[in-house]
């Protein structure tokens, strides 16, 4: 079965038939076009290397001799010295720092940490499972759209965290040369007769991919020595999120952060990581260029680390970590955090940092107050759960 | 007839490597036993790279940090005495782990080509993912071509617990997971730190988590500690001055006297206690249900709880016999309905190989499977690579694919009949979409891509 409209239509210029379906307005009353980018930090985050509780007389106790160098925000935390774009936002009050965060997750399992901070349900679910990043996108306000807008996974395969109805592009650095369109044009017409779920695929991705041709991500991010880049596919997502139609919502995840032995959190493998993902935070920040005013970026990472180091440099999977917000309208400059302390009787189970602020919380006032979510929306989002209070006071109306 | 081309084509494409020339037609007789005839059959091993065996990939791993420490030069080094410049020094060199999975992918594409046994290299990939050392981390790498060898393929069709054992002791698995630094902090060796060196849980937490009970198999984080502390002493020793043997059981760093796990008490001391945990976890029914589970949903796909528990229950009975596991599964019905899973990006390589009698490079195999998300042996995470039906059929996933057939069809397309391919590939099982897509391509190179972007190519 062929479809000679489509054929045509395709021939005629991909972008016209891939258009995103949808006017690109959020939150239009306000006149505003809200975006929310969440970037994952696989492994566990060992947040108190990257947000040092430098005045908690413990700390130095547990890590002095191994933090390094860090810059003080206030009287409590300071930031690892190798972020310095980072520090500059905070200044410039366009970043604020949660401490002593988690998921309801209170195992050590990295999949089953990472499959509740994407699933946002309260428990480690089996099977089929959606992402609430994806929830979100489905219950986001419509205002003139017809039809539900998309998301973006900046990664090969979809993560958990944008899994679910709502449809949803990937995207990743391209290294073939593109097939021409008369070549994807017949592809598409075999696939919608014989296989949808490939045919959605292949849309979306030749819709991305003519995208990016259009406007190619910015070079990739000088390479310094031992530092992972996470640039370059933070430009990308950058480009890809401040395009005026481009998805609204969108996912990244920086593997690594798994720092079981000789973690260097003064200098070395941490200290690099770090280094990196600052660089990565300021390329989204120019990247988004004036979008970036109406962007929020969350960092998140599935748990934090043991508050002691181990027998071999290392920490092992914990508890409590550190999260990030960033964006041109937060109410930043600040760290937020109901400081549990880090004494070895205030430590849970002797060994890790006590969660006390909920992350869904976080991300539940992100929610009401950046993508104008109605209150009552939320439990949509996060189902399952005794009410989720939303933080308020995170952005500036 | 038609029911049968089916059913060879399920033969060949889930079972084993998709279609070479001649095996449709051969598996069309008996597709059951056809697949099942491969048990047992010496295939052809894949090449050996240059750290076939352990010892190798630990002296290379010695070696190029022996020849970064000579070739850095010491500060403020001296002129030469006879005043002439020093040449400038020659870039190191050594063997990384990025040439020995390159040769090791190689090695595995050619076999994928030739093998009269598929279903022993789907087996072999399966039990890899199965028990993950990847190359993501530090220099595993080294390692994995001598791990596949040495750990996973001499028990394909023998006992789980044998595997588990070889996977879980080997040293690329000590690397990967961290256990060669873990130590018990009663050792000899832990004394004698005073705090500097202690025990590590990852191995342990992951055993347990993925390679056997799995997540919901009931145990603690006691468990785990008592388990970490039961596998100090497996260790590699790649200190500089180390003499002796530098793999295998190091009684210093061990842990000494009893542990509990899973309510047993284990009164060996040595390395025997390991095995012994390991033998136990084995036959466990929480693993046998973990392992059934991961099995079909690898090969067969999501959805079947019925063959889970049946394959379960086969693998309980046998106590983890791994040939009549394999057998089981061959000869149920349901494992033998429609395609369901999208082929990994790794499956799609040695399929296109296998019908087309081999992979043109450049680009080489190893940066086409970067490029398609599944680096080669070196999946982001201990659980593996996805093993959803659909977790390769993301939408820049498929366009990636489109693209690299393209170019590759553009070079294979002079010399390669597109349409004989087609009946090479599927058969009478063709669907009548994508034979009239092959036929009515608008060249050689449109026929080519389109065969290999195919549902019927993409999906086992």
């Amino acid at each position: 079965m062929t479809h000679p409209v489509m054929r045509r239509a395709v021939l005629g210029g991909l972008g016209a038939l891939f258009a995103w379906p949808y006017a690109p307005r959020l939150a239009r009353a306000s006149g505003r076009d809200p975006r929310l980018l969440v970037v994952i930090l696989r492994g566990g985050l060992d947040g108190i290397s990257m947000l040092q509780p430098v005045g908690d007389p413990a700390f130095a106790a547990l890590r002095g001799a191994d933090a390094g160098q860090s810059v003080q925000l206030d009287s409590l935390f300071a930031l690892h010295a190798n972020m310095p774009k980072l520090l500059a936002m905070f200044r410039e009050e366009e970043a604020l720092a949660l401490h002593a965060t988690h998921t309801p997750y209170r195992g050590r399992s990295h999949f089953d940490g990472q499959d509740v901070l994407e699933s946002g349900l309260p428990r480690v679910t089996t099977g089929e499972r959606t992402g609430w990043l994806n929830r979100a996108l489905t219950a986001l306000p419509r205002g003139e759209r017809v039809a539900p807008p998309k998301g973006l996974a900046v990664s090969p395969v979809v993560p958990v965290i944008m899994q679910g109805p709502a449809p949803v592009e990937t995207w990743q650095l391209q290294r073939f040369r593109y097939a021409d369109e008369d070549l994807v044009a017949r592809l598409l017409d075999l696939y919608e007769a014989r296989d949808p779920k490939l045919a959605e695929a292949l849309r979306s991705g030749a819709m991305l991919d003519n995208v990016m041709q259009a406007t190619p991500p910015g070079q990739p991010g000088q390479r310094v020595p031992g530092r992972p880049d996470f640039v370059t596919e933070a430009a990308a997502a950058a480009r890809i999120m401040a395009q005026p139609d481009g998805p609204r919502v969108a996912a990244l995840g920086l593997n690594g952060w798994d720092t079981h032995a000789a973690q260097g959190t003064a200098r070395g493998a941490l200290s690099n990581r770090l280094g990196a993902l600052d660089d990565a935070l300021g390329a989204l920040r120019s990247g988004l260029g004036p979008v970036w005013a109406d962007t929020v970026v969350v960092v998140v990472t599935e748990f934090g680390r043991t508050a002691r180091l181990n027998g071999t440099g290392g920490t092992d999977h914990g508890m409590a970590t550190a999260a990030l917000l960033l964006g041109g309208r937060l109410k930043g400059g600040r760290v937020i955090a109901d400081w549990p302390g880090l004494a070895p009787h205030e430590l849970n189970e002797g060994r890790d940092l006590r969660p006390t602020t909920d992350l869904r919380a976080v991300m539940a006032g992100v929610m009401v107050e950046h993508l104008r979510f109605p209150v009552r929306a939320v439990a949509d989002v996060f189902p399952d759960t005794t009410p989720v209070r939303p933080y308020a006071g995170l952005i500036r109306s | 007839m038609a029911a049968n081309a089916a059913a060879a084509l399920t033969a060949v494409q889930r079972f084993g490597l998709g279609a070479g020339p001649g095996d449709l037609n051969a598996a069309a007789r008996d597709p059951r036993g056809w697949v099942a005839s491969a048990i047992g059959v010496a295939g052809q091993p894949p090449e050996p790279s240059e750290a076939p065996r352990a010892e190798d990939g630990l002296r290379l791993f010695l070696t190029r940090r022996e020849v970064l420490r000579t070739a850095r030069p010491a500060a403020g080094a001296a002129p030469m005495a006879n005043g002439m410049a020093a040449d400038p020094p020659a870039k190191p060199s050594f063997v990384g782990p990025g040439e020995v999975l390159g040769k090791a992918l190689t090695a595995r594409l050619e076999t994928a080509i030739r093998t009269p046994a598929p279903l022993e290299e789907r087996l072999a990939a399966f039990w890899m993912d199965h028990f993950t050392a990847s190359a993501s981390a530090g220099f595993t790498g080294y390692f994995l071509d001598a791990y596949e060898r040495e750990a996973i393929r001499p028990h394909l069709f023998g006992r789980f617990a044998e595997m588990a054992r070889a996977a879980v002791l080997h040293p690329a698995m000590l690397f990967y997971l961290d256990n060669r630094n873990s130590t018990g902090p009663g050792s000899r060796m832990g004394q004698s730190s005073r705090g500097r060196r202690g025990l590590n849980e990852n191995l342990a937490r992951e055993a347990l988590e993925l390679h056997t009970l799995g997540v919901d198999g009931g145990y603690t984080q006691d468990d785990v500690i008592a388990f970490a502390k039961v596998l100090t002493g497996w260790s590699v020793d790649v200190a500089p001055d180390a003499t002796g043997d530098r793999l295998g059981f190091f009684a210093g760093r061990h842990e000494p006297g009893p542990k509990t796990v899973l309510g047993r008490t284990y009164p060996q001391d040595g390395p025997d206690q390991a095995v012994a945990v390991l033998n136990d976890l084995a036959r466990h029914p929480a693993t046998a249900r973990h392992v059934a589970r991961r099995m079909v949903r690898h090969f067969v796909g999501h959805g079947l709880p019925g063959l889970e528990a049946r394959i379960a229950e086969v693998f309980r009975r046998s106590e983890g016999d791994l040939g009549a596991v394999t057998r089981a599964l061959i000869a149920d019905d349901e494992a033998w309905g429609p395609p369901r899973k999208v082929r990994s990006p790794v499956e799609l390589l040695m399929a296109t190989a296998r019908l087309m009698g081999g992979l043109q490079q450049p680009p080489p195999a190893r940066r086409v499977l970067i490029a398609m998300g599944q680096p080669f042996w070196a999946p982001p995470s201990p659980k593996g690579w996805p093993i959803e039906d659909d977790a390769w059929a993301a939408p820049d996933a498929i366009k990636t694919r489109l693209d690299w057939a393209s170019e590759l069809a553009a070079r294979a397309a002079p010399h390669t009949d597109a349409r004989a391919l087609l009946d090479t590939a599927f058969g009478s099982a063709a669907s009548a979409e994508t034979r009239r897509a092959v036929e009515r391509a608008a060249d050689g190179r449109q026929a080519l891509t389109l065969l290999v972007l195919s549902p019927e190519f993409q999906r086992r």
